[in-house]
C-alpha cells in the first residue's frame, strides 16, 4: 500500500492499492442535507477578475467572435508558456492556466487538419505562418488527410450530400473525459509509475498490431504525464506529488484538464464529475481551520471562470452546425451512489451558485444528476438557479446508474462515459429523415438529384402505404447503417493513428473499455411521416420524371408529442430498428456501439439539406432538435410532450436522448418560489418515467425576440439559453438559428 | 369500468396547467358557451360542435397518465375542467368527477355559471355535480345587470344565485375577475363586487385575470369582428388599484 504523507487524514485502502478515484470519493465524502444558506457571495477578486474578463468577452464579440489568434506556434503542453487573465491582477487568480499565452486568445491546432486550422484563421483576418502550412502537408499529415485518403467514393458521396452528416474528420473527435482528478489524488510521479507497469505487462512478447499500437499509445501517455508537469513548472507548480490541500487539488486537476484543452480540440471537451471529490478536500481543509466558505467558494469561483474561458478555433461551416462557439465543458453535480446514498456535497451547491456569483453562462455545461430521491432542499435550489438562469440541464441518474455506476462523467452534451474507465469513439449523425426520402425515391437524393444510395426500386403509388413504405425503409435504413459505421470505423482509425488523445489517455484506465456513439437526426420527422403515411392520406407530388418532389397531406393523424401510442409506438420502433441495424456491424476496436438522439443545433443545417416530408415539413425548414417532437406538434401541453419523450427506452439510446423544453415564467407560477417548486414536480414525474434528459428554459417568446433585435442591450450580454444537449449565449446565434428558437414550442398556458 | 354512452363534447387538452386550480393540473376544455364575453380568448370554444367527442373514462384515462406530476406528499393536483362553459355538459361532468373521486383525483370546475337553474330536477343534478366537485372556479365578469349584459350578451342573475348557492353549501370557491381597462375595470362595479363576496362564506381566493390579447388570431380565424379592438391590456396600477378594491392586497 502506498502512502503520502498529502493523504493525511484520509480513509480507506482501495484507492492506496491501486488507482482507483471512485473508491477514494465513496469512503471520504461527506453527504450534505442542509439548504443553500450557507453559501458565500463573490469576493472582491473574484468580482475583479470576473469584471475583466466580461470586458474581454465584450470585445471579442465586437471583434466578430475572435479575440486573438496564434499564427505561428502550434498548440502543446508548453508552446506558449504561462498565461493569465490579467498580467497586472495576476495574483488575485486563486486558479492559473490558459490555454495560450493571453486569456481568449485561440491556440493553433493543426492536428485534426491543417486545412481547417488555416481556414479559421483566415476568416477572422489572420495569416497563418506558411511554414506551418509546408510542415502538415509535406511532412507530417493529419487526421484530416488520413481519413480523404482511405474514404471510399461511396462515402465522400454520401457525405457530400450530408445524409450522414457532422462527422468528426476535420477536428478532434472529443468526447473522451480524462479523469482529471487523479492528477490531485496521487500527483503525476505516481501516474508515470502505473503506466510504466502497464506498458511492461503489454502484450506476452508476441508482437501483433493490437500490442505494437498499443505499447505505442502508453508511450505517448507517459510523454503526456511528463509534459504536464513541465506545464505546470512554467506557472510555478511542482505536480509531480499529490495535492495537498483544497486549493492544490483545484489546481492540480485543472492543469490535468488544461493540457487536454492545450492538445485537443474536441467537439466536446468535457471536465467531467469533479465535485464530489473536490468537496473532500474542502471538507478537509475547512476542519482543519485553514480555509473559510468564503475562500472554498472562491477556488470553485475561479476554477469556473477558467471553465467559462475555454475557446477553439473554428471554421464557419463548423459554427453552423455548433452555434455559439460551444466547448460542452461540461460538469455534473449531484447523483446517488450505488450504496443508495445521496452524492449532493455543499461543493455541488457552490458549482450551481458560481450562476448567481457571476451570472448566467453557456459553459461549464452544468449538468445536474437528477434522481427524484434527492434531497428536496436541493431539487429546488437547482430548479430555482434554472429560473433564474436557464443555464442548467438535468440527466436522470436513475436509469444512468445501472448502466454506468456512480462515477461516470458526461462525456459531450447528455452521453456518459465512465470517469476514468472508458472512452468514447465520437460518431456525428445519420439523416433517417432523408433516408426516408431515399427510401421512396430509390436511393436519389432529393435535393441534389445523385443517385447517392442504392438504386433499390422506388415506391411508385400514388397513396403512399404503410406497409410498401416501411419495407422499403427498412431496406434503405440498413444500407445507410452499413455505410454510416463503416465510415465511422475509418474516421476513428485515423484519428487514433494521427490524433491520439495522449494527455486524455494518461489520465484513463490503459485497459479501457470503448463505446461506439452513432446518431439519428430527423427523428421527430421520420415518426410523424411515417405516422401520417399510416392514419392519415399521403399522396405523392412528382416531378415529369415520377421523381417525388412533395406530398400531400389529408386528414388528422396522431404526432410524436401528444403521449398517443399510436404516433409514440412508432418512435420507439425507429430507435429500436436503427439501433438493431447498427449493432450488427463490425466496429473499431471492439467498441460497445450505442445510438442517441441528439442534434445539437445541427438540426437548422441538417434540414437544410432535407427535402420536403409526409408530415408537412417543407423542404429546407429545420429539423426538430433531438428528441424533441416537430414545431406546432404538441398540441396538449408540455407534459404531454415529456410523457412521449419518457416512453424511448434509454439503454436503447445510451449515448442520449436531449430534450429541450422552454416555459414562459407567468405559465410555471405566480413567483420564482412557486416556479422552483411546480419545476421539481414536473421533474419528479418525468424522470420517474425513465426518461433520460431535459433542458429547461425559463422565458418567454418576447424575450427572445427582443433580445433578437437589441443585442446591444445590457441585460442580453450574458443571456444564456438551452438548446439541445447544451447551452449558448442567445445573442451569439446566428439570425437563422435565433428564429428557430423562436419558432420552438414555447409551453406559455395561462 | 361501467359501460358508458354519454359523450363528452371535448375541445382541447392541456396537460400542464398550473395557473387552473391548485398545483398542477390536467386541463379538459369542453366545447361550448352561451356566453359571448367580448374579451373571450377561447372564441373557437362557443359553437356547440366538436372536433372530438369522448367518454368519461376514457378522459378520466388520459388524465391519469399525468398522474405522476401531480406531486406527493399531499401535494394536491388534479384535474380541471374548463371550457367553453363545462356546465352545458352537466351530465357528462358529473360522471367524469365521480369516476375521479374514485381514484382520488382532485376535481375542480372552472365555469361562468349561466347555465345555472333554480329550478327541478336541475337542483338535483346540480347538488350531485357538487358532491363529486372539491373546488369551484367561478368568473364574475360583471355585477351590475346591465353592464353584464354589454360584456357578455346575457343577464348574471342566476350565476350570482349560484354563487350564494355555493356559499350556503359551503361549497370552496375561487372568484375570479377578468380585468379590461374600460370595460369591467370600473370602480362602482368592482366595489359592488367586493360587497357581493363578502357576504360569501366558501370565498378561498380572489384573482384578477388581467385582460390579454392572446386570443385574438382566434377571431381573426373564425372571422369574428373583435369588439375590443384597440383596447389596451390592463397595466400594473389598474391591476393593483382593482386588487385593492377586491381586497386582495
Amino acid at each position: 500500500m502506498v502512502h503520502f504523507e498529502q493523504w493525511e487524514g484520509f480513509e480507506g485502502r482501495i484507492w492506496r492499492e491501486e488507482i482507483n478515484v471512485r473508491d477514494f470519493i465513496q469512503k471520504n465524502y461527506k453527504p450534505y442535507t442542509g439548504d443553500e444558506s450557507f453559501l458565500a457571495a463573490p469576493t472582491e477578486a473574484t468580482d475583479k477578475l470576473w469584471g475583466i474578463l466580461q470586458g474581454l468577452q465584450k470585445e471579442e464579440r465586437a471583434k466578430g467572435g475572435v479575440l486573438d489568434m496564434e499564427t505561428h506556434i502550434v498548440s502543446g503542453l508548453t508552446a506558449y508558456g504561462a498565461g493569465y487573465i490579467s498580467e497586472a491582477d495576476k495574483d488575485l487568480e486563486q486558479i492559473v492556466g490558459l490555454q495560450t499565452d493571453k486569456p481568449l486568445k485561440r491556440a493553433f491546432m493543426p492536428f485534426g487538419g491543417i486545412k481547417m486550422a488555416e481556414e479559421a484563421c483566415k476568416n477572422y483576418g489572420y495569416e497563418p505562418d506558411p511554414e506551418l502550412h509546408k510542415i502538415f502537408t509535406e511532412y507530417a499529415p493529419t487526421h484530416n488527410q488520413g481519413v480523404f485518403m482511405a474514404y471510399t467514393p461511396e462515402m465522400k458521396h454520401a457525405r457530400h450530400n450530408k445524409i450522414i452528416t457532422g462527422l468528426p474528420d476535420t477536428y478532434g473527435r472529443g468526447r473522451i473525459v480524462g479523469d482529471y482528478r487523479r492528477v490531485a489524488l496521487y500527483g503525476i510521479d505516481f501516474l508515470i509509475e502505473e503506466k510504466n507497469k502497464d506498458l511492461n505487462n503489454c502484450g506476452d512478447g508476441t508482437m501483433t498490431d493490437d500490442v505494437i499500437r498499443l505499447r505505442e499509445e502508453i508511450a505517448k501517455q507517459i510523454k503526456a504525464l511528463k509534459g504536464m508537469k513541465a506545464m505546470a513548472a512554467a506557472y510555478g507548480f511542482d505536480i509531480s506529488k499529490p495535492a495537498a490541500n483544497a486549493k492544490e487539488a483545484c489546481q492540480w486537476l485543472y492543469f490535468g484538464y488544461l493540457a487536454a484543452i492545450k492538445t485537443q480540440n474536441g467537439a466536446a471537451m468535457s471536465v467531467g464529475r469533479i465535485s464530489t471529490f473536490l468537496d473532500i478536500y474542502i471538507e478537509r481543509d475547512l476542519e482543519r481551520g485553514v480555509i473559510t466558505e468564503e475562500q472554498a467558494q472562491e477556488l470553485i469561483d475561479h476554477m469556473v471562470m477558467k471553465f467559462r474561458m475555454v475557446k477553439f478555433a473554428r471554421i464557419p461551416s463548423y459554427n453552423a452546425l455548433f452555434s455559439g462557439d460551444p466547448v460542452w465543458a461540461t460538469l455534473e453535480v449531484a447523483g446517488i451512489g450505488v450504496d443508495g446514498r445521496s452524492m449532493v456535497t455543499k461543493n455541488d451547491y457552490r458549482f450551481l451558485h458560481t450562476l448567481e456569483n457571476m451570472g448566467p453562462s453557456p459553459e461549464p455545461n452544468m449538468t445536474v444528476l437528477y434522481s427524484s430521491a434527492l434531497s428536496e432542499t436541493f431539487k429546488k435550489y437547482a430548479a430555482k438557479i434554472s429560473v433564474l438562469t436557464s443555464s442548467v440541464q438535468y440527466e436522470n441518474d436513475d436509469v444512468m446508474r445501472p448502466v454506468w455506476g456512480d462515477d461516470y462523467s458526461i462525456c459531450c452534451c447528455v452521453s456518459a462515459t465512465q470517469t476514468g474507465k472508458e472512452m468514447q469513439f465520437f460518431g456525428a449523425r445519420a439523416n433517417l429523415a432523408k433516408c426516408l426520402l431515399y427510401a421512396l425515391n430509390g436511393g436519389m437524393d432529393t435535393k441534389t438529384r445523385e443517385q447517392v444510395g442504392p438504386a433499390y426500386r422506388p415506391v411508385t403509388s400514388e397513396i403512399l402505404d404503410y406497409d410498401e413504405v416501411i419495407a422499403a425503409y427498412d431496406r434503405m435504413m440498413d444500407w445507410l447503417a452499413g455505410l454510416y459505421v463503416n465510415t465511422l470505423n475509418l474516421i476513428q482509425y485515423m484519428h487514433d493513428k494521427y490524433y491520439y488523445e495522449a494527455e486524455e489517455m494518461a489520465l484513463i484506465d490503459t485497459d479501457v473499455r470503448r463505446t461506439f456513439a452513432t446518431g439519428i437526426a430527423g427523428f421527430s420527422h421520420v415518426v410523424d411521416s411515417l405516422s401520417a403515411i399510416k392514419y392519415a392520406k399521403v399522396k405523392t407530388i412528382r416531378d415529369e420524371t415520377g421523381f417525388i418532389v412533395d406530398f400531400e397531406t389529408e386528414g388528422d393523424f396522431p404526432r410524436y408529442g401528444n403521449d398517443d401510442d399510436r404516433a409514440d409506438d412508432i418512435a420507439v420502433w425507429l430507435l429500436g430498428t436503427f439501433l438493431e441495424k447498427i449493432k450488427k456491424r463490425h466496429t473499431y476496436r471492439n467498441s460497445e456501439p450505442t445510438t442517441s438522439i441528439l442534434t445539437i443545433t445541427s438540426n437548422v443545417v441538417y434540414g437544410k439539406a432535407t427535402g420536403s416530408m409526409p408530415d408537412g415539413r417543407k423542404a429546407g425548414e429545420p429539423l426538430s432538435p433531438g428528441a424533441n417532437p416537430s414545431y406546432g406538434a404538441e398540441k396538449n401541453g408540455l407534459l404531454a410532450s415529456l410523457n412521449s419523450t419518457a416512453k424511448l427506452p434509454y439503454h436503447w439510446a445510451l449515448d442520449g436522448i436531449s430534450n429541450t423544453q422552454t416555459i414562459n415564467p407567468g405559465a410555471l407560477g405566480h413567483n420564482d418560489e412557486e416556479r422552483a417548486n411546480n419545476l421539481v414536480q414536473v421533474m419528479d414525474g418525468y424522470f420517474d418515467q425513465g426518461a433520460h434528459h431535459l433542458n429547461v428554459n425559463v422565458f418567454g417568446t418576447e424575450k427572445l425576440i427582443d433580445a433578437m433585435e437589441h443585442p446591444e442591450k445590457e441585460e442580453y450580454a450574458n443571456f444564456t439559453i438551452r438548446v439541445s444537449g447544451y447551452a449558448v449565449k442567445f445573442i451569439d446565434l446566428t439570425r437563422e438559428q435565433q428564429l428557430d428558437v423562436i419558432a420552438r414550442t414555447c409551453h406559455d398556458h395561462m | 369500468m361501467t359501460t358508458c354512452k354519454l359523450m363528452g363534447r371535448v375541445h382541447s387538452l392541456e396537460s400542464f396547467g398550473l395557473v387552473d386550480g391548485p398545483g398542477v393540473r390536467y386541463v379538459i376544455f369542453l366545447q361550448g358557451c352561451a356566453l359571448r364575453c367580448q374579451f373571450c380568448h377561447n372564441p373557437d370554444t362557443w359553437a356547440g360542435e366538436a372536433a372530438q367527442t369522448m367518454t368519461a373514462p376514457e378522459l378520466l384515462d388520459k388524465a391519469l397518465r399525468y398522474q405522476k406530476y401531480w406531486g406527493r406528499d399531499g401535494k394536491k393536483g388534479g384535474i380541471t375542467v374548463s371550457g367553453g362553459e363545462p356546465m352545458l355538459q352537466m351530465a357528462f361532468v358529473t360522471e367524469l368527477f365521480e369516476l375521479a373521486h374514485q381514484k382520488g383525483v382532485h376535481t375542480v370546475l372552472d365555469t361562468a355559471g349561466q347555465p345555472y337553474r333554480e329550478d327541478e330536477p336541475y337542483q338535483k343534478e346540480f347538488d350531485r355535480l357538487m358532491a363529486a366537485t372539491d373546488l369551484v372556479m367561478l368568473d364574475l365578469k360583471a355585477m351590475d345587470e346591465q353592464l353584464h349584459r354589454h360584456v357578455t350578451g346575457m343577464g348574471n342573475a342566476n350565476i350570482l344565485a349560484m354563487a350564494r348557492r355555493l356559499s350556503d353549501m359551503g361549497k370552496p370557491m375561487w372568484i375570479r375577475h377578468v380585468l379590461v381597462p374600460g370595460l369591467t375595470d370600473g370602480e362602482d362595479d368592482l366595489r359592488e363586487m367586493a360587497a357581493f363576496i363578502g357576504t360569501l362564506k366558501s370565498v378561498e381566493r380572489v384573482e384578477i385575470l388581467p385582460y390579454h390579447t392572446l386570443g385574438l388570431s382566434k377571431w381573426q380565424k373564425l372571422g369574428i369582428a373583435y369588439p375590443l379592438e384597440g383596447v389596451p391590456t390592463p397595466n400594473s396600477e389598474q391591476i393593483a388599484r382593482a386588487e385593492e378594491i377586491l381586497g386582495i392586497r
